[in-house]
């Protein structure tokens, strides 16, 4: 099937398997290996994305759904000049990341949740965020990331 | 002098990671993101039957499918081995290891045991293409329970006939008869049994592999998701026969490992042979479920502890018996994971020469187990602060005030301890008195005293535990001494540039620890230059030829004391160059902030930066000098470094539901001088949170044919944020002597540390209503049952 998907901004045109997933698109079509997987059961929301600005695991959205559709992946969220955005300034200065692979789903994730909740207590991070998994971090300090980013 | 006595600048500062912007932009590659036009995809066909003979494999429609370039089952591959799968860890002379091929050939041994497998040209068609490979299976009983497959009622491999691989032994006597004795006299004993359970491991990366046959005279590139690049080069030039030298294997971006990487794989021999057979780029990457049912699992032991402890509650004698189950196969330090937890049954605690411990590892038909976040030391420390609580609460005393009547003494370090092993330094009072003032030990106490009364629904439960880590694995001799295949040392090379930007070349192999930040930092301390000035080249067997990559806790205490030793040699080397410049003696030099100055004349100076540029002119150098600031050096440790520390923990048990809350958790750790206090903490807390999970959640399930029940993260509950609690960290400094920075390395105290402590915090509120132990994960459901067991109810 053909679709047509803005991706960052960059409209790409191109046939896709029906059952090709929008991971599976952005990662291999769009070539775009930000985002990331971590599981088969859309468990650990690794490959988190923006879907017309709102955070979706692109493992449960088929490329064809994405049709028409603006997706947003962490590459598309630094400036053009290369200025990252406030929460991606926030996981670094916060050590909200070891390893890096949870973090480009759970940085999207995160600034969904601080455009749905600007001023969310620690409890509505952890709650918030409870899509995403992460092993290296014990979540304490990505929780900080966000809850400092909400403050910029 | 030791860098311990000078002031710093740059060490022990929070420095940011250099390696976040790449990692959180997208631009980091991991071995999954890297394009290579042309490659064929791997799929494994994996065994659904956990004990089954293999009678036929057919590939030939798997074969017909368009797009799939080749089909085979396990004997079709028989030729391409030179050697079978690796043990590096034979622990006795008559360990038992059964063959183990990357497919597996006339039997499956687990669920997920590869029997066959397709290479095609995308991994959908590779993964349609295993469908319809048709294999013909005996099956056979499997066997699960531990004490079950010591029976030898059902032999998992009939070509060793037993399911015991070994039995190792240390036992400690200053005389004969010291242990029988110290138990008869005992003024208190204990005997406990605990159950480690199955965890897996779960790294958020999959493992990834692409081998890329390189363009001219047969070399190989591997790229894999592995914390092993350089162990795996030799595995790969021994399983396959491919010259060494051919070989460069590159760990890029590896995303998580917690011990699941540190192995050498199946599919790592698969890619890499297929892509030497057929001429092109083979790659595959793991599915979730194939990650918990192919990739190792951790854990998976029974302890039977019994302490022997005089009136006052001193340690007398230990005994220990272990079994340790293996899975199906000996994957690289399966055998020796409980060998790591051997000598760590006393704690931090003083005990005389009266030790008794035995392991005997079994084979089972379940997945592989070996190294996870600790490996052996979370086990044997659990069983010890669990044992220690058992005894404070049959002498009625404080748990906490029995540790502290047992601790060594800081004024006794060294310390040389009933195992022979010399224990480096500590201060366990110190680590207990800062836990306590931190969480408030004393009044939640007495919250407990007043919340815990009869009837009460909600209780409170405090949790200590105190812990060494005995980590910088490690020193060469001593294991030889184990039987272990290789050394403990690390390779360091020191490069300082025309231009004074240095390059650090390191043996180590980063997964998320920030080796590029604190290795830039020690370079940046020793030489005098700004951390963004350094760069850390490493995980590339090209770039770094030499090394023995990441795991136990010792990239620091082995890798970062080779890199300080590595810049002292490129000091000494530019401090004769200065000398001759400067037409001075090089003993009357002194080198701080990056210039070397005279002694007594102030205006004679030379910066590092100088000294780099005659060294690469090289127009003007001593007589009989190299060109070039650079120095290359390998450091083998002469002890294993022991940080340690005391956790604590409070919880609140909903006796009615069984649930538990976390109400705090403070974490005190002490892994000598921190080079970067933000990673470190970051350590910490993910490493807590894997032992809190050990307790609370996660258990790999088998059903009684051998069937992994929770083979996703939708089954195995890996937490998140909100299932998690804060953590409050402290820590105490003491430097370790053994080494010219004085650290100690922290990346599984966490772990360590926090399975006992909040266990023991579990039990503690519970144990006003009879509840002795609760079985790991203290699931509501489980907790609830406990309780009404031990009020006498039924189930």
């Amino acid at each position: 099937m053909e679709i047509s998907v803005t991706v960052n901004g960059v409209t790409h045109t191109g046939d896709v398997e029906p059952r090709t997933l929008l991971v599976q698109y952005i990662r291999e079509h769009v070539g775009l290996t930000g985002t990331n997987i971590g599981c088969d059961t859309s468990s650990c929301g690794a490959c988190s994305v923006h879907l017309n600005g709102e955070a979706v695991k692109s493992c449960t959205v088929l490329a064809v759904q994405a049709d028409g559709q603006q997706i947003t992946t962490i590459e598309g969220l630094a400036a053009d000049d290369g200025t990252l955005h406030p929460m991606q300034q926030a996981f670094m200065e916060n050590h909200g990341l070891q390893c890096g692979y949870c973090t480009p789903g759970m940085v999207m994730a995160a600034t969904s949740l601080l455009k749905e909740n600007p001023n969310p207590s620690e409890h509505d991070v952890r709650i918030g965020l409870e899509g995403n998994l992460c092993r290296c971090t014990g979540y304490h300090n990505i929780v900080q990331s966000v809850l400092a980013a909400a403050t910029k | 002098m030791t860098m311990t006595d000078q002031p710093r600048t740059v060490l022990g500062t929070r420095l940011l990671r250099k390696e976040d912007p790449a990692l959180l932009t997208g631009e980091a590659k991991f071995t999954g993101d890297i394009a290579v036009p042309g490659a064929l995809h791997l799929a494994v066909l994996r065994s659904p039957y956990a004990n089954a003979t293999i009678n036929s494999v057919d590939v030939s429609a798997a074969l017909a499918h368009p797009g799939v370039r080749a089909a085979y089952s396990g004997a079709d591959l028989v030729d391409l081995w030179a050697a079978p799968m690796p043990c590096a860890w034979p622990v006795t002379d008559d360990m038992k290891s059964p063959t183990h091929y990357p497919i597996a050939v006339s039997k499956a041994a687990y669920a997920g045991d590869g029997v066959a497998c397709v290479i095609a040209e995308t991994a959908a068609i590779a993964k349609d293409a295993i469908e319809l490979i048709r294999v013909d299976y005996t099956r056979h009983e499997a066997v699960i329970g531990l004490e079950d497959a010591l029976s030898d009622r059902v032999v998992v491999h009939d070509e060793i006939g037993t399911n015991r691989s070994y039995t190792w032994d240390l036992k400690i006597e200053e005389h004969e008869g010291d242990i029988d004795a110290a138990f008869a006299a005992a003024a208190h004993t204990t005997k406990e049994r605990f159950v480690h359970q199955r965890l897996i491991p779960s790294a958020m990366e999959p493992r990834s592999v692409l081998a890329m046959p390189q363009p001219f005279g047969g070399d190989m590139t591997v790229y894999s998701a592995t914390q092993i690049p350089h162990i795996l080069k030799i595995f790969v030039a021994v399983v396959l026969g491919i010259p060494e030298q051919q070989l460069r294997v590159i760990a890029p971006s590896v995303g998580g490992g917690f011990g699941s990487k540190l192995d050498v794989y199946a599919e790592e021999f698969l890619c890499t042979a297929l892509a030497r057979k057929h001429g092109v780029p083979v790659r595959w990457t793991e599915e979730r479920s194939e990650a918990s049912m192919a990739t190792i699992q951790g854990r998976a032991q029974i302890q039977d502890i019994e302490l022997a402890a005089d009136e006052a509650g001193r340690l007398t004698a230990i005994r220990v018996r272990l079994l340790a189950d293996m899975g199906a196969y000996l994957q690289l330090v399966t055998p020796g994971v409980p060998l790591l937890g051997a000598f760590l049954y006393a704690g931090v605690y003083e005990l005389p020469k009266a030790y008794d411990f035995s392991c005997t590892g079994v084979f089972t038909s379940m997945t592989p187990t070996d190294a996870y976040r600790g490996a052996g030391r979370p086990e044997a420390t659990y069983a010890i602060e669990r044992s220690m609580d058992s005894l404070a609460a049959q002498m009625g005393i404080d748990p906490l005030e029995l540790r502290r009547r047992n601790f060594i003494p800081t004024a006794s370090y060294p310390y040389e301890a009933f195992s022979g092993l010399t224990y480096d330094s500590g201060d366990h009072d110190a680590a207990a008195t800062m836990a306590s003032e931190m969480i408030d030990y004393a009044g939640l106490r007495a919250r407990q005293a007043e919340q815990n009364v009869e009837g009460a629904t909600k209780r409170l439960g405090i949790g200590v535990s105190t812990y060494f880590e005995m980590c910088g694995l490690a020193p060469s001799r001593v294991l030889a001494s184990l039987n272990y295949g290789a050394g403990g040392w690390e390779a360091a090379t020191v490069r300082v540039l025309p231009t004074n930007k240095v390059q650090v070349v390191t043996g180590t192999s980063p997964h998320g620890q920030g080796h590029e930040t604190s290795w830039s930092m020690i370079a940046a301390e020793k030489l005098g230059v700004d951390p963004s000035d350094v760069d850390v080249l490493h995980s590339d067997t090209a770039l770094a030829p030499y090394g023995l990559d990441t795991y136990g806790s010792r990239s620091l205490p082995v890798g970062g004391v080779a890199i300080a030793n590595a810049c002292d040699g490129v000091i000494e080397k530019a401090r004769q160059i200065a000398a001759h410049q400067l037409e001075a003696s090089a003993d009357d030099l002194e080198f701080s902030d990056g210039v070397f100055r005279v002694a007594g004349s102030p205006d004679k100076e030379m910066p590092l930066a100088a000294v780099a540029w005659e060294a690469f002119t090289a127009h003007n150098l001593p007589d009989g000098m190299e060109p070039n600031l650079e120095h290359h050096t390998h450091y083998d440790p002469p002890n294993f470094s022991w940080p340690f520390g005391t956790h604590m923990c409070a919880v609140e048990v909903d006796t009615e539901t069984g649930e538990i809350e976390v109400l705090k958790y403070v974490a005190i750790d002490d892994c000598g001088v921190q080079v970067n206090p933000l990673i470190v903490e970051g350590q910490v807390h993910g490493g807590v949170i894997q032992g809190l999970a050990q307790v609370l959640y996660e258990g790999a399930v088998y059903d009684g044919d051998g069937n992994l029940r929770t083979s996703t993260l939708a089954e195995y509950l890996v937490p998140a944020a909100p299932d998690v609690p804060p953590i409050t960290t402290g820590h105490t400094v003491t430097p370790s002597p053994t080494n010219q920075l004085g650290v100690k390395g922290v990346g599984e105290a966490g772990t360590i540390g926090a399975a006992p402590a909040v266990m023991n915090a579990i039990v503690d509120a519970l144990s006003g209503l009879g509840v002795h132990d609760i079985t790991m994960p203290a699931s509501p459901h489980t907790v609830w049952n406990a309780i009404q067991q031990a009020q006498g109810g039924s189930q």
